[in-house]
């Protein structure tokens, strides 16, 4: 099977919060389609991965390419302008703005402006609770609506590769698994994926591939099946 | 409410007011609300980046320096202030360009925001009072009289009609510049950085460009009302025009009268002028510093139980009656 061309590749990125050094070296590639997970426990740097991505923190070493494009140091709103949309952890809506407001924030790159009522009725048709609750300030939404909201933001920008930070953190169980079908859809609206999760083991039921971050390296890859059956992976994550 | 239903009783009362000159009222009457016109546009200006969450205290220093480059390139080179107050209203904007742009690049936000404005307004104050030689130092300066007081090659006007009308002007112009930053991308986008800066940078909003503009646009207005100030009062200080207090009065008027609403500011400037004068008036000489024990009080009960000021109140209450109703 030939290599297709990487949407994003990373080749040999480092990060650093001034002294303290967050990413050593990291290497990953995401093809046009895929769902790719990146798994770790807790401080393995996968925040800062995703924020490296989107431009919020510079590399301090290291290529990324987007779409064969050298994007790495680029300022977040040219990355967001560019096709890259960051979902940010424990969602980041800004609660004092309705929820339309906060979808309209999503589209505020100039080169989204012009599509703005197109996509906003195609993220209403995609999440009608949404719609519903347009009025309502962002902050009154439930965990589940907050994390829905959020995602329609991030793809108010149009983007063609979307950046989950922990989809699921500070959800309960049940909210948990309407997130991870929100994530199916978007994948079967035909986005690239990018997500790190500590969830384990809902993540591999839903990505192709994944990659195993800790202490800021990557430990092991694979193809979600690889990894389910890998012993380490079942002792240390799954609780097998 | 449509925005022509909102502005057309704006129009009315400002067409009122504009006629009100023509009635001869008492020379201190017309002091008066040409002091609140004038402070009015720029408490507006203030509360224009004030309102999300860009406190600063470099106000003074904008307003210094619009009023200071007219009146010293006038007394200096005869330089009308039609030529001298766009460049002091570029100064400021260089100014404020100068200290926006690093603050905004490092993220220096909330009180370290209005720590770094307010050395800038310390540095003015100072190198107003340094340069002696040619403003006056702290003894304040004057610019040079033209003959018979009334001229529009010099902005001097003995008749206070014409600072009214220029005053009620500016007001207007500041109020529509507060509406046109309303009704651009730039108020949600400038709310969402207020609340969530990295969330808002994230999302592709570009904060430090964002913030930069509207700074610029208001150390613009601001300096624009100094030289106004400047030309009316003839006669500049830079204790009561460029230093930490008139900063603070500038944010604390903006707080009193409410900086999330239009209308705001200028309740606050009817507020502290009118404050000012009875309290003034009350004491006159005896009891030298209980007027401004008094405001002082009355301004820490303002920004602990009316945050949002008294537009902001009223606004409070009508939508609760509105409510129930």
């Amino acid at each position: 099977m030939a290599e297709p061309q990487p949407m994003l590749a990373l080749d040999g990125v480092s990060a650093a919060y001034g002294g303290f050094q967050a990413l050593f070296g990291v290497s990953l590639t995401v093809a046009p389609g895929e769902a790719i997970g990146v798994v770790g426990p807790n401080g393995a740097g996968k925040t800062t991965l995703m924020r490296v991505i989107s431009g919020l923190i510079p590399p301090r070493q290291g290529r990324i390419a987007f779409e064969g494009q050298q994007v790495g140091g680029w300022p977040a709103h040219r990355i967001v302008a560019g096709g890259i949309a960051h979902v940010p952890e424990n969602r980041r809506l800004f609660p004092a703005l309705s929820v339309a407001d906060n979808l309209r924030m999503g589209a505020f790159v100039p080169a989204a402006r012009g599509r703005y009522a197109e996509r906003l009725a195609w993220v209403y048709e995609l999440f009608p609770r949404l719609k519903e609750r347009q009025h309502q300030l962002a902050g009154t939404l439930s965990g589940g609506e907050q994390q829905m909201c959020a995602i329609g933001r991030a793809l108010m920008s149009g983007p063609r590769l979307l950046l989950m930070d922990e989809p699921s953190a500070g959800l309960a169980p049940v909210v948990v698994e309407q997130v991870f079908a929100l994530v199916r859809r978007i994948r079967a609206e035909g986005f690239t994926v990018l997500i790190v999760e500590q969830n384990v083991r809902q993540m591999l039921e839903l990505v192709d591939r994944a990659y195993l971050l800790d202490v800021g390296r990557i430990r092991m890859s694979g193809t979600a099946a690889e990894l389910r059956a890998n012993p380490d992976i079942q002792r240390a994550y799954l609780g097998m | 409410m449509s925005d022509r239903g909102r502005f057309l009783p704006l129009g009315a009362a400002a067409l009122a007011l504009a006629l009100v000159p023509l009635f001869g009222p008492p020379s201190y009457v017309m002091h008066m609300a040409v002091q609140i016109l004038l402070w009015s546009f720029i408490y507006t200006a203030w509360s224009i980046m004030g309102r999300f969450g860009l406190v600063s205290l470099g106000h003074g220093a904008f307003l210094g320096i619009g009023m200071y480059v007219p009146a010293l390139l006038w007394n200096l080179y005869g330089v009308t202030p039609w030529l001298g107050i766009p460049l002091g209203v570029l100064l400021a904007v260089l100014s404020a360009l100068v200290i926006g742009w690093p603050c905004f690049r490092l993220k220096v936000v909330g009180h370290y925001f209005a720590l770094v404005t307010l050395a800038l307004t310390e540095v003015a104050r100072l190198s107003i009072i340094a340069a002696r030689d040619i403003t006056g130092g702290s003894l304040g300066m004057t610019p040079k009289p033209v003959p018979g007081g009334h001229s529009w090659w010099a902005l001097q006007f003995v008749d206070k009609a014409y600072f009214f009308w220029i005053g009620l002007g500016l007001w207007l112009f500041g109020l529509w510049a507060w509406r046109a930053v309303d009704r651009s991308m730039r108020n949600p986008a400038l709310e969402a950085i207020a609340e969530d800066e990295t969330a808002a940078a994230a999302i592709g909003i570009g904060v430090t460009r964002l913030k930069l503009e509207v700074t610029l646009i208001s150390a613009a207005l601001t300096a624009l009302g100094g030289a106004a100030m400047g030309q009316y009062l003839q006669y500049l200080n830079p204790e009561t025009h460029a230093g930490i207090g008139i900063s603070l009065q500038i944010v604390f008027a903006a707080i009193a009268g409410g900086m999330y609403a239009m209308l705001g500011p200028t309740v606050g400037a009817v507020l502290t002028l009118v404050l000012t004068e009875a309290l003034r008036i009350a004491f006159g000489t005896t009891l030298i510093g209980a007027a401004n024990t008094i405001y002082g009080v009355l301004l820490i009960l303002f920004i602990i139980f009316m945050p949002r000021g008294i537009v902001g109140l009223i606004e409070e209450r009508l939508r609760a009656r509105g409510a129930k109703a």
